[in-house]
């Protein structure tokens, strides 16, 4: 792809301390996200999918520094935000934005709508001051919102216009990149949609980057170019949206996928149970870290790691963690004591 | 557990240090010469110098600390300059009374406070509800001093129900035999309380009656009654036991004017006459003892809230 | 033919609050067969929940039932004394519920919670109450049962505690069980786990299961028959293949329009437009009106009855109605549409 790289991922760890015995010292880590790397092109839309507990949203949070990271690099437009003091740091935000699922968790209820917009400008300092109501109405109306709702207050608000506020807020800056972490899992279906579709408009409008983090892989297939699956703390698979969507490799991948109910009842599927929970990331297990649910599971798995690598029959984008991808893909291994079962109906 | 029992001991070590040091200041907060001053304005030099020998104010403070503290841990905190006899004498057979009077005021309060916590929680938005918690919130902010006097003069003098107590007369160890004597004080100490335990027990059940779990109950097609003292009331309680246990703790150190009033020879008293009569050492030593008491009973509160509570566990 | 096993007609529910009376469950219709699984399906606040929870009559203080039937076996439980609806929960009727990691009791262990249904209905000792517990969990495939009837709840997973609290509703075989959102806490592969459970548990014990969600993928995957809610009010009901293939209401429509697909390519959502009504503030005739791309004067006017269209089915739709006047012919296409598996598409033409 010739498309410049904006944003680049390197070797990003975010251990998160236990405090515990006698003197409440550090006794272990919550090792939350375990040495990944991964670029976004300009224009694109990158996915992080995977179930809770597997670092997706800390990722995101750490790209922005409102958690500092304790390993790696974070570049943006070539500019290692990682460097950065906290007041450089400041300027480079307003290129990087980010959406949350709950947007009136981080909205002042006190403050309407136009103040919130009018101090995110403030803070950038981005628009003039005299041209920042115009500019307000004009991203209300981009929103779908209308020019009467800039002096309301958040509550008066659906679940849907908030999102909308949210939205707003991240554009009043001018971003280039928008982090939506979990931004429409909160909404209904039918609002949702409007919000996704209103996500995909202002791309192409603004020629907006998105990381899109989220646990939806319907949401996610509908809106990615690309996608990353993470597993604790690991980055088990990444490729292009149809890569991962109809070839997947990773066992987990594969398993995730089968896992989701299809909403088509004359749909026949056969479903991959994963036996267990997901282990602990404070002591995760050793070798490859998806070995314990693993129906495919080998010696090697338990005590080597596996590297995110393009294998032989994988397209060159796509990438999976995984020792065995040739051999599960060619039938040479067989998945071990786990049942593959036709859904009962 | 044992690990967080251990861990919480080690904790009181810096408050008891803290204590100590503010007990030991107290000697040289007084504005002038302590020996001075205890000896009297009329004392001859002699008579002073001798107070500071014996005091041991002659000596670097640090030295000083030193000497109280190691003197405190064996059981010495020297002695009362009034009656010349050993502070921790002097305490001993205070103490038990105000302990016994705390005690029974506890009772009292948990009593009450649960039975008016649960009925109010209940009931909520009822008639019974809003009356309940209007008499806690007169019990709330009655005075200690204006409810023992009321007390001594609805029962004691107007209708002659209960005796007016004149506890000096009884041993000094202990109580009368009669339950009269106590009842009035223990009233007085105790009635704060019991409104403090009852609003707590019913805010705390309201919100647990709320929780997930209560409706499960429900849905298992148990009783109201199961349903309220068996699975909300236990977990209500955990937050109740800490105010109970602060309550004690305050009972202990708080019975000041409840003695004063009622003519109690407890610590509090002790405390008071030490105080007017300027006995310092006797001071120290009773307000050593009692904030003592306030970090252990505030620390077995610590322990039995997280004996209690199976989540916190978890962290 | 076969029997209804739970039959409910026209329930109203509302709850009276200091600004009023709001009607949550405002005209709900459905039936249950023997052995079934029937779905219940809507957005927030469409009155899911609340119809769940009338069935078995656990309405906060503040809620009443204030019309319908619910008959049960062919009985009306409405009008049952608290005595008599407590017999019945936990027993022939049991629930379970969204949250599992607040809906056991923190400070009981497992087996204390199990055995308690078993010594109210069944009349078990605690002893034989606790061994038949151990048995409950094995069933829901707990390992190590005997040892976790002694846990406490915050020692197990968001799974395992929806395990205990199947096994906690299962513990005197019901014959209908209600599960209220019971996998939108747990992750995909967990809750892939549990639908796999109910299901068969559901084929081994015979119950017939009344399943509330808001996700479609679990409604075609696991369910027999649908109603789909809307407003308070159940706007279209039939089996399972209708609803997904032929589905009538513009309201189910618009739905699944606005489903994104993990499973196939879509070019673009088509959303539903505008809001949920405010249940303070409905719309005088049909709730979706406002929403509705096919709405008349007739549809803002008057409320449709819930009605059987020309295959028994029901939809709550002017439509599907003699009244309809025809201005503008709304073509609802069926089965010829869907082409390889995609998702249906209803187009309104003029």
């Amino acid at each position: 792809m010739a498309k410049k790289e904006l944003l680049k991922v390197e070797g990003l760890k975010q251990y998160f301390p236990i405090k515990g015995g006698l003197l409440g010292r550090t006794v272990n880590h919550v090792k939350a996200v375990d040495d990944i790397t991964f670029t976004i092109h300009e224009g694109e839309t990158v996915s992080i999918v995977g179930e809770s507990g597997c670092g997706k949203s800390t990722t995101g949070r750490a790209i922005l520094r409102l958690e500092e990271p304790t390993e790696g690099k974070v570049s943006f437009n070539d500019v290692d935000l990682t460097s950065l003091s906290l007041r450089q740091m400041r300027k480079h935000r307003k290129d990087l934005q980010i959406i949350f699922q709950d947007p009136y968790a981080s909205i002042n209820p006190r403050q309407t709508v136009s103040d919130i917009l009018n101090e995110a400008m403030t803070i950038q300092n981005s628009v003039p001051p005299k041209k920042r109501r115009k500019r307000i109405i004009e991203l209300l109306e981009t929103v779908g919102l209308n020019e009467y709702q800039a002096d309301r207050y958040p509550h008066e608000f659906s679940g849907g216009q908030r999102q909308r506020i949210g939205i707003a807020r991240a554009l009043a800056v001018n971003p280039k990149l928008i982090i939506c972490d979990e931004a429409v899992s909160a909404l209904d279906v039918s609002i949702q949609a409007q919000v996704l579709n209103l996500l995909e408009e202002l791309q192409e409008e603004y020629n907006l980057t998105y990381l899109f983090i989220s646990h939806d892989l319907g949401v996610v297939r509908h809106i990615s170019d690309r996608v990353i699956v993470m597993y604790l703390g690991k980055i088990v698979e990444i490729g292009e949206k149809e890569e991962i969507f109809e070839k997947p490799k990773h066992p987990y991948t594969k398993a995730l996928l089968s896992a989701i109910p299809v909403p088509d009842p004359t749909h026949k599927k056969t479903h991959i149970a994963l036996k267990g929970d997901v282990p602990s990331p404070i002591d995760p297990p050793a070798g490859c870290r998806f070995h314990t649910r693993c129906p495919f599971a080998q010696d090697k798995c338990k005590q080597e790691e596996p590297l995110l690598k393009t294998h032989r029959i994988m397209d060159e984008t796509h990438q999976a963690a995984c020792h065995f991808v040739e051999e599960i893909e060619n039938g040479e291994l067989l998945p071990r004591d786990y049942e593959i079962k036709p859904i009962l109906n | 557990m044992a690990k967080y029992i251990v861990r919480r001991l080690l904790q009181t070590i810096p408050v008891l240090i803290g204590v100590s040091i503010l007990v030991f200041s107290l000697m040289h907060l007084i504005p002038g010469d302590a020996a001075q001053i205890m000896a009297g304005e009329a004392a001859s030099e002699e008579s002073v110098e001798q107070i500071r020998e014996k005091l041991g104010l002659n000596k670097p403070k640090p030295v000083q600390y030193f000497n109280y503290v190691s003197n405190a841990i064996q059981g010495d905190l020297g002695n009362s300059i009034r009656s010349g006899r050993p502070v921790v004498d002097e305490i001993k057979g205070r103490f038990w009374v105000t302990a016994e009077l705390a005690v029974y005021a506890t009772i009292l309060a948990v009593f009450l406070g649960l039975i008016a916590g649960i009925i109010s929680a209940v009931r909520h938005y009822t008639w019974s509800d809003v009356s309940i918690m209007v008499v806690a919130l007169f019990g709330l902010s009655m005075p200690n001093f204006w409810l023992g006097l009321l007390l001594i003069q609805w029962f004691a003098v107007g209708v002659d129900f209960l005796p007016i107590p004149d506890f000096l007369m009884m041993r000094p160890s202990g109580w009368g035999d009669s339950w009269r004597q106590i009842l009035l004080p223990v009233i007085t100490l105790g009635t704060s309380g019991a409104a403090i335990i009852a609003r707590m027990t019913r805010a705390s059940m309201l919100e647990v009656i709320d929780q997930d779990y209560i409706r499960t109950a429900r849905a298992k097609g148990l009783s109201e009654k199961i349903v309220i003292y068996r699975h909300a009331l236990k977990n209500a309680l955990i937050p109740v036991v800490t105010v109970v246990g602060l309550e004690f703790g305050a009972f202990l150190g708080g019975a000041v004017i409840t003695e004063t009033i009622f003519a109690i020879n407890g610590m509090g008293r002790l405390t008071i006459a030490a105080i007017t009569e300027r006995d310092f050492p006797v001071v120290q030593g009773t307000v050593l003892v009692i904030s003592l008491l306030f970090v252990f009973v505030n620390m077995l509160v610590d322990i039995s809230y997280r004996m209690l509570n199976k989540r916190i566990d978890l962290s | 033919m076969e029997t209804n096993v739970l039959e409910v007609h026209n329930l109203r529910t509302s709850f009276y609050t200091d600004d009023g009376e709001v009607k949550a469950v405002d005209g709900v219709s459905f039936t249950l067969p023997k052995g079934k699984t029937l779905g219940i399906v809507g957005e927030s606040g469409s009155g899911k929940s609340i119809t769940a929870l009338s069935i078995l009559q656990l309405l906060a203080s503040n809620g009443k039932i204030i019309d319908g039937e619910i008959r049960f076996k062919g009985e009306n439980l409405i009008g049952y004394s608290d005595r008599k609806m407590r017999d019945i929960r936990g027993n022939a009727i049991s629930m379970i519920f969204q949250e599992p990691m607040t809906s056991l009791n923190p400070v009981f262990t497992i087996g204390q919670q199990i055995s308690e249904s078993l010594i109210k209905h069944q009349k078990l000792s605690k002893r034989d109450a606790l061994l038949k517990s151990v048995d409950l969990l094995k069933l829901v495939g707990i390992p190590s049962p005997e040892a976790r009837v002694r846990n406490y709840p915050y020692e197990l997973s968001g799974g395992m505690r929806q395990r205990v609290m199947i096994a906690m509703a299962l513990a005197c075989d019901p014959e209908i069980l209600i599960a209220d959102e019971p996998t939108t806490a747990l992750d995909v592969t967990i809750q892939a786990q549990i639908l796999q459970l109910i299901k068969e548990l559901q084929h081994r014990l015979g119950m017939s299961v009344v399943f509330i969600t808001h996700d479609l993928g679990v409604v075609a995957e696991t369910c027999d028959y649908v109603a789909v809610m809307y407003a308070g009010q159940v706007v279209e009901y039939s089996d399972v293949f209708t609803i997904f293939k032929e589905p009538k209401h513009p309201y189910t429509i618009g739905l699944l329009n606005s489903l994104p697909r993990h499973d196939m390519e879509q070019d673009k959502l088509e959303p539903i437009r505008g809001n949920v009504p405010n249940v303070r503030d409905m719309p005088i005739g049909c709730r979706f009106s406002p929403r509705c791309p096919a709405a008349t004067d007739l549809c803002r006017a008057e409320l449709p009855e819930l009605s059987k269209d020309d295959k028994g089915n029901d939809v709550r739709c002017w439509i599907y109605s003699d009244n309809w006047d025809g201005e503008m012919e709304v073509n609802v296409y069926g089965e010829k549409r869907i082409a390889q598996g995609r998702g249906v598409k209803a187009v309104f033409s003029d």
